[in-house]
């Protein structure tokens, strides 16, 4: 048990303490808030490995981005301030299922790697991903940029209900003056 | 190290995941239970880089920054999905999504067609029945990350 392993244990305990209150808290932004817990305690993780750009890249993109959009759509979808009781579907087949999957993953894992200790890579700096990723896997990151581009235009169109009116419209010409007027 | 304790890590918050996705009504908490299991399989990723001895070095390191792009723009996508469903509909229970009749049989209410107006009728006309849309569009769009 090293220094290592009590730094990974406290950030594990950090982040899978925080998931379930994310996954179980009857307050909509205070999931979001969790969830910023559980993702920071991630990038400590990552930390740890030795994989530090994805660290940086896990707190700008993850905590910065993604939990400031997902609190937007709360706040945009009118959410309430206080507990609400219908955030839940009742039913123990999601905990049966969750906690199956969890559990049996977990078991799987401590069967493969229970008495492995490895040593610590070389860290993972920009300058040795970036020449991964620029050299090696260079057709993917293109492939991964033309991805993104499709996803924002997608995103763009699906949130701006006037094309997707024009595009009915124009779907069926005879329906359309009827109705309108 | 023991690369064990970021493993269990890593599948007690899929577990969590699974378990958020299965359990929340709100489609915004489904999409922060998706964003916990992103987060698993980033963990794995990264976590094998250290024990498993690739041909390339620091792929699982790439792989989890690719997997981080593909998370940002399902975020996007999702999000614009949530908030067209609740500009027709007024609610973004996932449990009251309509499945069964798609956006030919349903009629179009008179407000909505208008495209000036959509955003404001459209809150007013959320209980009457407006299909598609967002609905047939959005498996669509996300198709293509699956593929590659």
């Amino acid at each position: 048990m090293t220094g290592v392993d009590v730094l990974l244990l406290a950030l594990g305990a950090v982040a899978v303490g925080s998931a379930v209150l994310v996954v179980t808290t009857k307050h909509l932004v205070r999931a979001g808030l969790y969830l910023v817990v559980c993702l920071g305690a991630v990038a400590g993780l990552y930390l740890v490995l030795a994989a530090e750009l994805v660290a940086w890249v896990q707190v700008l993109i993850y905590v910065g981005a993604v939990v400031v959009l997902l609190l937007f759509a709360v706040m945009l979808t009118r959410a309430p301030i206080g507990a609400s009781d219908d955030l839940d579907r009742p039913g123990w087949p999601a905990a049966l299922i969750g906690g199956g999957v969890g559990l049996g993953l977990a078991v799987l894992m401590v069967d493969a790697y229970r008495w492995t200790t490895v040593e610590l890579p070389a860290a993972g700096t920009a300058e040795r991903i970036g020449e991964q990723v620029f050299g090696s896997w260079v057709l993917p990151f293109e492939v991964l940029s033309i991805l993104l581009l499709s996803a924002l235009v997608g995103a763009i169109v699906l949130s701006r209900p006037d094309i997707g009116a024009a595009r009915q419209a124009t779907g069926d010409p005879d329906r359309e003056p009827g109705r309108s007027r | 190290m023991r690369p064990v304790i970021p493993y269990v890590t890593a599948a007690l918050l899929f577990g969590l995941g699974v378990y958020g996705v299965l359990r929340r009504r709100n489609a915004v908490l489904v999409l922060m239970a998706v964003e916990l299991m992103l987060n698993a399989v980033n963990l794995i990723l990264i976590t094998a880089d250290t024990t498993a001895r690739a041909l390339l070095p620091q792929g699982g390191q790439v792989f989890a920054l690719f997997v981080i792009v593909l998370a940002a723009a399902e975020i996007g996508v999702g999000l614009a999905i949530v908030l067209q469903l609740y500009r027709m509909r007024a609610s973004v229970a996932v449990d009251e999504v309509p499945l069964a009749d798609g956006p030919a049989t349903e009629p179009i209410p008179a407000g909505v067609t208008g495209s000036g107006r959509v955003a404001g009728s459209g809150r007013v006309a959320g209980s009457g029945r407006v299909a598609g849309g967002a609905g047939d569009a959005g498996p669509g769009a996300q198709r293509p990350e699956g593929e590659r």
